[in-house]
Parts: C-alpha cells; sequence; structure tokens
C-alpha cells in the first residue's frame, strides 16, 4: 500500500510556484534575448553614430563611443536636412490624426451595430492592403497633381491615412468590442445620453488601446518610403530625402541618417508610453 | 409611489418572437421576481422596463408617466447587471457618486449618500479601490449601492447573484431582501434560480416561451400551478404527473387507483402530485423504487408508476432498497388537475 503511494507521488503535476531552476534559466534567457533583439541594432546604430567617421571604418571595434558629434554636425547641416524631419514629423502627425478620426468611429460602429453588408466591410477593409503600393502611386500622383495635392505634406498624408486605417479600423473594433456594453448601458441607466457615456466611461477605457493604434499610425508613416519618394519632390519626407542623398554618402553618415530616424520615433512613443498601458488601478506605475 | 404597468407588451427580434403581449402590474413597492428558463424572455422584458430595449409593440408606464418612448435615464430607474457593470476606470466612491453626479447634485450630498449606501451595503472599507481590486461579491455590493444611491423609484435586477458562488449567493440573498424592503422601492428581478425566486419575491411571474404562465405569491406557485409548466418548472424534485382516465362513476382511475376528480373535468386527464405530498401506506400508486437517495432530513426515492418516472420525498426512516414494491398514497388535499390539451390546471 504504502509502496503505491510512493511511486505514485513524483506522478503528481507541480504547482507554477515550483517551477525548477531549468524553467527559471529559461525565463531569463527568453527576456535577454527579446531585449538584445529590440535593444543591440539601437545600441550598434548609438554607437556609430556618437564615433568619428575614421572609427566607423576601424577594425576591432571598442564598442564604446567616442561622442564624436562630427557625423551629427555634419548630418544636421546638410541642405535639407530639417525640412525633410520637419515633413516627415508633420505627415505622420496628419496621419496618425486622419486614421484615428476615421478609423475608430468606423472600429466603433463595427463592433456596436449590426447592419448589411459588416462582414465584407471587415474583409474589404484589409484588402485595400491587398494592392500593392507601386501599382496605385502613378495613377495617384497624376491624380494629385490634376487636384493640386502632389508635393504636399497633405496628400503624402492621406495616401499614408489609407494605408494605416486597415490597422486603426480592426485595432479600435477589437478594443470597443472589450469593452462590455453593459458599461454603457449602465451608464445610460445612471443619468448618460449616448454622448455622455461615451466621453466618460468608453472613452477612458479604450484610450491606451487607441494610443496604441495612433502610434501605430505614426509609425506606418514614418517608415513608409515608397509613396514618399515618389509623391514629393521639393517637400521630401526624411526617408525619402535619405534614401535619395545617402545611398552615395559614406558610412558614418548614413549611420547618422539611421539614428535621425529612429531618435524621433523612440522620443514619441516614450511620451506617450504611459496611455499604452491600462490607466486605472494597479498597472500605472 | 410607482406602480410598474406593462400593457400588451410585445417584442420580435426578426422572425422570432420573443415576447408574446405581456400585460403585467407591479404594486408600489412589491417585489416582483420574473422566473423562468434561459430564453423565455425574462430578460427582454427587463430591459424593455429599463428602456435598453424597444418594445415592438405595447406600452410600459411607471408611476402614472408613459416611459416606453423615454431613453433608460429620465425613466426613474435604476439597474443592477448580471456581470455587475462597475466601471473599471473610476474608484469605488466614484461608482457609486457616478449617477449622482449625473444629477448634478451638490458634493455635500453627494458625499452623503455614497457613505451611507456604502455603509448599507458593508463596502465602507473599500470606497478607494479600483474594480480591479475586488472579488465578485464586493462587485457585486458596489453595483448595488450605486443603484441604491441613485434612490430610484424602481430598482431593475437582471440575475444579480448568478455569478457568485453558492454561500456568497445565499448571503447576499438575505441581505438585499433586507435592504430592499428598507429602500421602499418597486423591484423587478429576473432569475432561472427558483429556490431565489421563492425566497425573495412578494409575487413570481413565471414565464415560459415569450409569455407569462402565472404570475401570484410564491405559495400559491408552488402549491396551485396555473398550467402543468409551472408544475414541472418549480420544486425541487418537481411535481409528479401521470395519466388519468375518468371511470363510470364519476372517479379517475390513475395507476390502478380511483381518485375523487374535479367534477368538471373531462374524460381524460392528468393528475398531479408533488414528491413531499405522498406517504407510504396500503391502498396506493403501485410503484417499483428505482434510485435511493438519503438527503439527511429526507430520502427522495425515485420509482417507476407504470413506466413512468416517479419521485417521492419520504422520511429518512423508511427502509427501501432498489426493486422494491412501494404502495405511494397522495395527500388527498394536494392532488392537482390539468388538462392534457391545454395544460391549464383544472378546479
Amino acid at each position: 500500500m504504502t509502496a503505491a503511494v510512493a511511486t505514485a507521488a513524483p506522478d503528481k503535476p507541480r504547482a507554477v510556484s515550483d517551477i525548477g531552476r531549468a524553467g527559471k534559466f529559461l525565463f531569463w534567457i527568453s527576456v535577454v534575448l527579446l531585449c538584445a533583439w529590440v535593444l543591440v541594432p539601437i545600441y550598434l546604430l548609438a554607437v556609430n553614430t556618437l564615433s568619428s567617421p575614421a572609427e566607423v571604418t576601424a577594425f576591432p571595434k571598442t564598442g564604446v563611443p567616442s561622442f564624436d558629434m562630427g557625423s551629427i554636425q555634419f548630418f544636421l547641416s546638410f541642405q535639407g536636412v530639417l525640412k525633410a524631419l520637419w515633413n516627415s514629423v508633420l505627415v505622420a502627425v496628419l496621419t496618425m490624426a486622419l486614421s484615428i478620426a476615421i478609423g475608430a468611429p468606423a472600429g466603433y460602429a463595427l463592433s456596436r451595430f449590426e447592419f448589411p453588408g459588416k462582414a465584407t466591410f471587415r474583409l474589404l477593409v484589409l484588402m485595400t492592403r491587398a494592392f500593392p503600393l507601386p501599382l496605385l502611386a502613378l495613377p495617384i500622383a497624376v491624380m494629385f497633381i490634376r487636384i493640386g495635392l502632389d508635393d504636399t505634406p497633405v496628400g503624402l498624408a492621406l495616401v499614408h491615412t489609407t494605408l494605416a486605417i486597415p490597422f486603426s479600423v480592426l485595432i479600435t473594433f477589437s478594443i470597443f468590442s472589450g469593452i462590455p456594453l453593459e458599461l454603457e448601458e449602465a451608464a445610460w441607466t445612471l443619468g448618460c445620453n449616448r454622448l455622455q457615456a461615451f466621453q466618460k466611461v468608453v472613452l477612458p477605457l479604450v484610450l491606451p488601446g487607441i494610443t496604441a493604434s495612433a502610434i501605430f499610425a505614426f509609425t506606418i508613416s514614418w517608415n513608409e518610403v515608397f509613396a514618399a519618394s515618389v509623391l514629393t519632390v521639393q517637400n521630401r519626407t526624411l526617408t525619402a530625402f535619405l534614401l535619395q542623398s545617402l545611398s552615395v554618402s559614406p558610412l558614418h553618415l548614413r549611420f547618422a541618417g539611421g539614428a535621425a530616424l529612429v531618435v524621433p520615433a523612440l522620443i514619441f512613443i516614450f511620451a506617450v508610453r504611459k496611455y499604452m498601458f491600462a490607466m486605472w488601478g494597479i498597472a500605472n506605475r | 409611489m410607482a406602480e410598474i404597468q406593462i400593457k400588451g407588451v410585445a417584442k420580435s427580434f426578426g422572425s422570432f418572437k420573443a415576447l408574446h403581449s405581456i400585460d403585467l402590474t407591479i404594486a408600489d413597492q412589491e417585489f416582483m421576481v420574473l422566473l423562468g428558463a434561459s430564453g423565455c424572455g425574462k430578460t427582454t422584458l427587463l430591459r424593455i422596463v429599463a428602456g435598453l430595449e424597444s418594445p415592438t409593440q405595447g406600452e410600459v408606464w411607471i408611476g402614472g408617466r408613459r416611459v416606453d418612448q423615454l431613453p433608460p435615464r429620465e425613466r426613474g430607474i435604476a439597474m443592477v447587471f448580471q456581470n455587475y457593470a462597475v466601471f473599471p476606470h473610476l474608484t469605488v466612491y466614484e461608482n457609486i457618486a457616478f449617477g449622482l453626479r449625473m444629477k448634478k447634485l451638490p458634493q455635500a450630498e453627494v458625499d452623503k449618500r455614497v457613505k451611507r449606501t456604502a455603509e448599507l451595503m458593508h463596502i465602507e472599507q473599500l470606497l478607494k479601490r479600483y474594480s480591479g481590486q475586488l472579488s465578485g461579491g464586493q462587485r457585486q455590493r458596489v453595483a448595488v449601492a450605486r443603484a441604491l444611491a441613485m434612490e430610484p423609484d424602481v430598482i431593475l435586477m437582471d440575475e444579480p447573484l448568478s455569478n457568485l458562488d453558492a454561500l456568497l449567493r445565499l448571503e447576499m440573498r438575505a441581505e438585499l431582501k433586507g435592504v430592499l424592503a428598507n429602500s421602499k422601492t418597486t423591484t423587478i428581478y429576473v432569475t432561472h434560480d427558483q429556490v431565489e425566486a421563492m425566497s425573495l419575491a412578494d409575487r413570481i411571474s413565471v414565464m415560459n416561451g415569450g409569455r407569462i404562465v402565472q404570475a401570484a405569491s410564491p405559495v400559491e406557485v408552488y402549491r396551485n400551478p396555473a398550467a402543468r409548466f409551472v408544475g414541472s418548472f418549480i420544486g425541487n424534485p418537481p411535481m409528479n404527473f401521470l395519466p388519468a382516465t375518468k371511470n363510470g362513476d364519476g372517479r379517475y382511475h390513475v395507476a390502478g387507483i380511483a381518485l375523487d376528480g374535479p367534477s368538471k373535468g373531462g374524460s381524460r386527464l392528468e393528475f398531479a402530485i408533488r414528491p413531499e405530498d405522498l406517504a407510504i401506506a396500503p391502498g396506493g400508486l403501485k410503484a417499483t423504487a428505482r434510485v435511493i437517495e438519503p438527503l439527511g432530513a429526507h430520502t427522495l426515492v425515485t420509482s417507476e408508476v407504470e413506466g413512468a418516472l416517479f419521485r417521492a420525498v419520504l422520511d429518512s426512516d423508511i427502509k427501501v432498497a432498489p426493486g422494491d414494491e412501494l404502495s405511494l398514497v397522495p395527500k388527498a388535499d394536494r392532488i392537482r388537475w390539468f388538462d392534457p390539451e391545454t395544460s391549464q390546471a383544472i378546479n
């Protein structure tokens, strides 16, 4: 009898809390790998940007930046860089605003109302991504020239918005679907009309998600290079500008250009990071 | 004063008729329970009274005012939802104060009412917490406190206890009954739990297939079901039914014994008896015991009478074994009769 118990004991599943050393090791290895995946490229970019041109091409590497500002200074004084940077920010912000202004109401309607063709609409929204941009770029360029939108930030922002909208619609749709309808109904019975219930209950709850979706739209626009190259000539965005100028530049300048692309995006995400987390209770630390 | 009148309310979802012309009057300060299996239309009816759903036909009156065209906020109601619907981005205090702030009450009054209802629901110490830091039972208390703070004419509750565990449900049930009786509001309470319905209600409306089958006091619903459905739905174990045929002498023949039936009954009826209204004595219904379940105070004997399932709740002293032949005598004054065609009770 006792023997049977003894042999049966090791068969018992272990509690999650007493995972062994191997489990802990696996956990930390995963954490380190994931962090490295994101941080190592940024680190290399930073090191090379902050090193003198000679150090960038030299070998072996020290891995420590010498804080030589030469590359950056040269890059920033380069004709048109600051203007391109400003254009990029402008287009990205416009794209972000437009895609949320259009996408969020569509997401709300998809999650809250029943209408004919709802499933088809959801599919069609995604289908807009099925058309390759090179195919559309020329007709769009011609059309923009006709109506005077060519070479303007607004025109480019419109194109970027169409790229970002499928995501903003579907992301906000899932966010709104995650808010139980009962919360809105409770607000209605407690004295709110539809708009007040949205403002006081739904909006605070979806803000983190909306922010995430906005950041996504921002990065789509910020990184987009094809439409930007085709549709702008004088008012180039940073990506289009760098593509044009840096392909023939020395290595250290390319690193400086890369940093110029990454740093504003990092600053932006850092600024809005707290809205990406849950904003109530314990999560907001 | 808030009497609720539901006049000819019907609701269709497409071709599906969820409610067939419901007429129901709920007196001021009455505790009315809508009881039925899921899909019987009880929640739909509650949501129509709340204004969250609009009736396809009919009128809803609250306190002498026709409200079926008004939005929920103008009906003088408060509602407690099945999943509590406590706002996760607000503290418990702000949750309870939510409706009061919408009414633009002065801060002193808001504070007074929040404190009072929180005390009533025993959640004073939770006022600074968020919903994510509360247990299910505590959320439930917040939801009820939020409704009570509005001091509404009518409180509507949609299965408020169904997400709680059994022990907590028992505790909250008793507490709710006390709190709501003191608040002097008219209450409509939706549940599928018959024990909850029996213990809370002044009156129970038993619903089935979008109709109210019977609206009466809990004891009346239990003792004198208006239809076969009520007898089979209420009571655990439910009523026993057996076919009955009229003899030449005007008595009814049920599984081998003759019983006095209703004077105006037809040639075929359905005999019905509650399991606890049976006793072992000679000259009763011939039953073959199948399953014996001792429940402490009583013993539940599931048997077969002429091939039909027949349950009896007997004294726990009896000695029965599966396969035994029993003679079960029904208490004469507790026998009920139903018309097999219409399923309605015949007196």
